[in-house]
């Protein structure tokens, strides 16, 4: 880690030695440490980008598919994701629902790699965590089950 | 870009002139390439080459594959080597894959390669490859780009004429390049009976839909050595063509006593015949032994099979199953045009190149036209079968392939140069210098129904000069050439691998969106996968220690184990987590014999691991995964053999009661 910094310091420097015009080089700088969203009228941060639109949830909790939700997320997302408050590698899960629309929850985690891109929530999250959520392949099934594992863990009840 | 072009031109013109300037060369190099050469070859960052080509490694063992026509190296499939690499040879799941009858063999020589085909054109399912010292086929899997199985060929000694395949991929052939007395007890002979007790075997391996490899039969052939092979194509589908030399049958100095004779001999197999007299039950069945190894992408392991029993067919006994056809000076390629009517045999000691008719030879076999036999095998009149000949195509002529429009291109290794002749009339029409002394030469689709025409790669064994000099050893030198025009012209040098021999090359859409990118998790059964970072854990059996283990970005679990004792075996099996495409982690344990691990997303791989010494071992990743990626790592505490340190493992919190004291 340390030598990737070291790295960046000195391609910063060589942006800098190299480019010579002064303006040219504010611009260079800016654009490595820019962490506020990019202006980007067609997206949605409230639904987020993907696949999924207007995802129904009942006011009950499926047991069967939170069941098939903690599996998939053993295998899938346990390595970095405590069910509790506390950050791993990425933000613990409890309150995800609360603070997430589904469709954005279903979205980010089918989809992350535009919506990091894009989302201010998941750049902002990024700068803390560092880490990139990686694609698990999820399928749509997977993905929905976790989000009702998701409402589990956050108190909906059968 | 276009100043990029013109600065790359300028170079070349400039590189061009210096180069006439002060080498003495043969051949002016600036003669060859042409102004527009750049622009043919530039593929732009972030685009794609047009065709995959699969070029052998030769005496690497391995398969390299190339974008063409940037010339671009994209991977180096291992197949009869070991590979640091990609683990391949040095992971439990990988060794069996190299196992033979002689136990596990770390390096062998790959020298051609056969794309699969379906009606005669190449269908982008497989690529097979031989291997050339113990004799053995593989086939290498275009999904993964890995190797899946390989068939080791008994009876046999230096598997050259091979893997050469029929037009639907129904068999891939194995041609003995050393006679030798069939194996067993038996074969423990007097060198100086080689005539009376050296054979020289052809095998048929089946290939099955969905790709397993068989040895359907083998036919028994007279001592002599079988070089290269192609199969009829069209309506010569049915038969099989193989070069020989060594008529003479010499077992010593074969440089010279076996190129006394003015002619040597193609030999015509009819293997729909064979299929028949297999189906009449006239094959003997021989106990042998070789292995047949198959690696699973839902266990992610090898399985190396010794099998027992072949069927061989004697061609000596069983009548209209081979015929040879006499061809001057030992004849190396032997290659079939791609209307299945012309066999172009190089003759590599001869000044002229014959080509023969399938239509007269169907009809010479019909009449009779026999000047005698060989070792019971009906020799037939050379005349009577004989196309024609090349006049003074070059010196050295080894291997030909075809363009779309009645061309045939022959290299030649002893005066460095391709010939473009015109198959009908059989004259010279166009000769380029290469650098330097070709072996094969290839064109895109070349040996199928339909060739491409575009380009030509010519694979040379001596490089010499054409790259910065680095010590002795030189890697091999490629060059490209366009030949969709009436000149063929040299547009690109590149390094190949090992020393290339023979090379295909497939369109690239006809394989990208097959390859996958990830294995599924969910489907992994290998029998130490680790389903979760929840299911990991560290068992004992006796003096074995497995660890289950889990990779994902960015951390190894569990990252402490304690309870390691001196005289345990250890596995780690590393279960890589992640199911996003190109995010393998690595495996390293300080001072582990075995090597390292390379683990895919999905996949499970085992280190096996015997430590050597107490105390401390640190453990990483190998393979940059993360802004963490450092951070990815571990301990494992090894303690004598009579300690009492109970077995402990876990990550994220220290072991309870376990001992903080200063030493």
């Amino acid at each position: 880690m340390k030598k990737n910094m070291l790295l960046c310091v000195v391609c910063l420097f060589l942006i800098f030695s190299s480019c010579g015009g002064e303006t040219e080089i504010k611009e260079d700088a800016g654009q490595v440490e820019k962490t506020a969203p990019v202006e980007n009228p067609s997206y949605d941060p409230l639904r987020g980008e993907g696949k999924f639109k207007d995802v129904v949830l009942d006011e009950k909790l499926n047991v069967e598919m939170a069941n098939e939700g903690k599996i998939a997320t053993e295998i899938k997302c346990a390595s970095c994701h405590r069910m509790t408050s506390e950050r791993l590698v990425g933000p613990g899960w409890e309150g995800v629902t609360i603070r997430r629309h589904p469709d954005w929850i279903m979205n980010f985690i089918t989809n992350p790699d535009p919506m990091i891109d894009k989302d201010p929530e998941a750049q902002a999250m990024l700068v803390l965590c560092l880490v990139r959520m990686p694609n698990q392949s999820l399928t749509d099934e997977e993905a929905r089950n976790i989000l009702e594992y998701m409402r589990q863990i956050d108190g909906v009840k059968p | 870009m276009k100043k990029i072009l013109i600065t790359r031109i300028s170079m070349l013109f400039v590189g061009a002139a210096l180069t006439g300037i002060i080498s003495c060369k043969p051949k002016n190099v600036g003669d060859v390439v042409s102004g527009d050469a750049a622009e043919k070859v530039y593929v732009a960052p972030g685009e794609f080459d047009e065709y995959y080509s699969f070029v052998s490694g030769g005496f690497s063992g391995q398969l390299s594959v190339y974008g063409l026509p940037s010339g671009r190296l994209l991977r180096v499939v291992p197949v009869f080597s070991v590979d640091p690499e990609k683990g391949y040879g040095f992971s439990e799941e990988t060794k069996p894959m190299l196992n033979t009858s002689h136990g596990f063999v770390p390096w062998d020589d790959l020298h051609h390669v056969q794309a699969s085909k379906t009606s005669g054109l190449y269908d982008g399912r497989w690529v097979f490859a031989n291997g050339n010292n113990t004799p053995r086929v593989a086939r290498i899997d275009l999904t993964t780009f890995r190797t899946a199985e390989i068939i080791e060929i008994p009876n046999s000694a230096g598997n050259h004429s091979s893997p050469f395949i029929t037009e639907n991929t129904e068999y891939v052939v194995a041609g003995t390049r050393f006679s030798v007395p069939a194996d067993g007890a038996a074969s423990d002979v007097s060198i100086n009976s080689y005539k009376q007790n050296f054979k020289g075997y052809l095998s048929f391996i089946s290939v099955a839909k969905e790709g397993k490899m068989e040895i359907a039969f083998q036919i028994k052939c007279p001592g002599i050595n079988f070089d290269l092979a192609r199969a009829g194509k069209g309506k010569s589908h049915g038969w099989f063509f193989f070069s020989t030399y060594n008529s003479e049958e010499a077992n010593t100095l074969l440089e010279v006593n076996a190129s006394q004779n003015d002619k040597d001999f193609i030999m015509a197999v009819n293997w729909k015949k064979a299929e028949e007299y297999i189906k009449a039950g006239k094959g003997t069945k021989q106990k042998v032994e070789y292995a047949h190894n198959t690696y699973s992408d839902i266990t992610h392991t090898a399985t190396s099979e010794m099998i027992n029993e072949v069927l061989v067919l004697d061609s000596e006994e069983l009548k209209d199953l081979c015929y040879f056809i006499p061809c001057p000076k030992s004849p190396h390629g032997c290659d079939v045009d791609p209307s299945g009517e012309y066999i172009v045999a190089s003759g590599k000691l001869a000044a002229l190149i014959p080509v023969f008719s399938f239509d007269k030879m169907k009809k010479a076999i019909a009449a009779k036209d026999f000047i005698g036999d060989f070792e019971g095998i009906p020799v037939l009149n050379y005349e009577s079968v004989l196309h024609g000949e090349v006049e003074n195509p070059g010196l050295g002529p080894l291997h030909t392939e075809f363009d779309a429009n009645g061309n045939a291109y022959t290299s030649m290794f002893v005066s460095s140069e391709i010939v473009k002749w015109n198959l009908k009339d059989l004259t010279v029409l166009d000769r380029v210098p290469t650098y330097y002394s070709i072996g094969h030469l290839m064109i895109v689709g070349g040996d199928t129904k339909n060739p491409n025409g575009k380009y030509m790669v010519a694979f040379n064994k001596i490089t010499k000069d054409r790259y910065l000099p680095t010590g002795p050893e030189l890697s091999q030198s490629a060059q490209l050439f366009d030949i969709s025009g009436d000149k063929m012209q040299l547009i690109l040098d590149f390094p190949t691998i090992g020393e290339p021999h023979y090379a295909q090359a497939v369109a690239a859409n006809l394989i990208k969106d097959k390859s996958i990118k990830i294995f599924q998790i969910t489907e992994n059964k290998h029998p130490y996968v680790t389903m979760g970072e929840k299911e990991t854990k560290v068992v004992r059996e006796g003096n074995n220690i497995h660890v289950y283990m889990t990779a994902i970005r960015s951390h190894l679990t569990p990252d402490n184990i304690e309870g390691i004792k001196l005289g345990d075996i250890v596995y780690f099996h590393v279960t890589n987590l992640e199911q996003d495409w190109d995010v393998p982690h690595g495996f390293a344990i300080k001072g582990a014999n075995n090597g390292e691990l390379l683990i895919m997303p999905g996949e499970t791989t085992t280190l096996k691991w015997i430590p050597d010494r107490v105390g401390i071992f640190p453990f990483y990743c190998t393979d940059f995964c993360s802004a963490l990626h450092q951070e990815m790592s571990g301990y494992v505490r090894v303690s004598p053999a009579n300690s009492n340190v109970p077995l402990l493992f876990g990550s994220g919190t220290n072991f309870q009661g376990a001992s903080t004291e200063r030493k």
